[in-house]
């Protein structure tokens, strides 16, 4: 799983008010080299969730991306420095084994093999 | 498809490993599942300027019908409930991310991040009990629920299904619409029990239109052929002579859509701008 993926992702157990952004605990991150395509950059830009993506790609040992979110004027740049890191660690960046953590009540949702385990339990839906 | 696998066992028993392996590996279910991916894709209606979308995969399987989103170069999420799917679909290297997860239990994605979503053969899963705590009204509306919230405003959603019977497509299309989906069912070939395809498009944010009134008709032949965009079902028959498929379409032109635009923007809803290719035939090519 990417982190385009996580940042899009939350935790939907009955009665969990703030699933977002699930904790990720990395213990295995590969890496995979995607084409760079700053139109679907600029597309997605507006749709993430900055902190969330900033500390998850802290998560994964990646600690490139500033804390806050850069402005507008940085994403439609001609200068791509900027871009080549957001597509980095959107994109780039796998979990391969590990868990997501529900930030509210802390349910692990194990990662195997890159695929998170969403399945709910009959007394959480 | 003489058993429906439906009615034999629980999604993620009958998608074992070697129901898995024997559906990937199937020439005839590979090129089937790619043509109406294809054909959904082209239902989604994406703008046409190149930028990659981020897409949704409902039941996405062993991947068939995400391998066609990636050719079309989009990015995508693939949710599924079997395992033994999803870890085919990692041996062929998938390009979307994968989820393990049961689409009747509502999708956990936050709101309004997706730019469409389409389903292949998978959604007349939900119409089926198979645990006692299951019950397929719930898990529908939970489904839509959350399909409705994380689709961003005008995207759409394309299912291809196999419904059992006429109550499963009303159940479907039920759920879809009290869930603020408008919208409605498209059938490809109506008059080939073998080639008829049914798509139920779906679109977010846009005026709910009365889809059970249009789509009793249906069944009976003629008339109803009219445009998806309004909500209505759409008969794109592609068997019939072209000159008999023509006088099917009079009636409804350019002016009757641009008024019908016009009095959608007078509620204050957002509809696209009229341009030369308002109302223009959609190429049926498949
Ligand atoms: C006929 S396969 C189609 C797979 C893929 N879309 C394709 O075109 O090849 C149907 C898929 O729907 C999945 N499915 C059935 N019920 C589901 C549910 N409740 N949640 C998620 N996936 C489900 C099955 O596991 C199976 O992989």
């Amino acid at each position: 799983m990417r982190l385009i993926t996580h940042n899009m992702l939350s935790c939907n157990i009955k009665g969990v008010t703030n699933g977002f952004p699930l904790k990720i605990e990395a213990e295995k991150v590969i890496e995979k080299e995607v084409d760079f395509n700053p139109d679907f950059l600029r597309h997605m830009f507006a749709k993430i969730e900055w902190k969330a993506l900033a500390e998850a790609a802290r998560s994964m040992g990646y600690a490139e991306l500033p804390d806050d979110s850069p402005d507008a004027a940085v994403i439609e740049s001609a200068d791509e420095t900027f871009l080549r890191k957001l597509h980095h660690a959107l994109l780039e960046l796998h979990l391969e084994e590990g868990a997501l953590v529900c930030p509210e009540t802390g349910r692990k949702f194990p990662v195997n093999k890159g695929i998170p385990n969403m399945l709910l339990h009959e007394d959480e839906v | 498809m003489s058993t429906r696998p439906e009615l034999l066992a629980p999604p993620e028993i009958f998608y074992d490993d070697s129901e898995a392996r024997k559906y990937t590996s199937s020439s005839r279910i590979v090129e089937i599942q790619a043509r109406l991916s294809e054909r959904a894709l082209e239902l989604l209606a994406l703008p046409e300027d190149d930028v990659p979308r981020f897409l949704l995969d409902i039941g996405c399987g062993s991947g068939l019908s995400g391998e066609t989103i990636s050719e079309n170069g989009h990015h995508w999420i693939g949710l599924d409930i079997s395992a033994s799917m999803l870890n085919v679909a990692v041996e062929r290297e998938v390009e979307g991310d994968l989820l393990l997860g049961d689409m009747g239990q509502g999708l956990g994605l936050r709101a309004g991040v997706i730019d469409g979503a389409i389903s292949i053969s998978a959604v007349q899963w939900l119409c089926n009990a198979d645990k006692s705590s299951h019950e397929p009204r719930l898990r529908l509306k939970a489904f839509f629920g959350s399909l409705y919230r994380c689709l961003s405003r005008g995207a759409r959603a394309v299912f291809q299904v196999y419904p059992e019977s006429i109550a499963q497509r009303e159940l479907i299309l039920g759920q879809a619409l009290k869930a603020g989906f408008g919208g409605g069912l498209v059938v490809d070939y109506p008059h080939s029990t073998k080639k008829r395809k049914e798509f139920l498009v779906l679109t977010c944010g846009s005026v709910p239109t009365s889809i059970n009134d249009g789509h009793k008709d249906s069944d009976d032949d003629d008339d109803d052929s009219e445009d998806e965009e309004n909500g209505m079902v759409c008969v794109s028959d592609r068997n019939r002579p072209r000159k008999k498929q023509r006088t099917n379409k009079k009636g409804k032109g350019r002016e009757w859509v641009l008024r019908k635009k016009e009095q959608s923007r007078r509620k204050g809803n957002d509809v696209p701008a009229d341009s030369k290719y308002t109302a223009r035939k959609r190429k049926s090519r498949f």
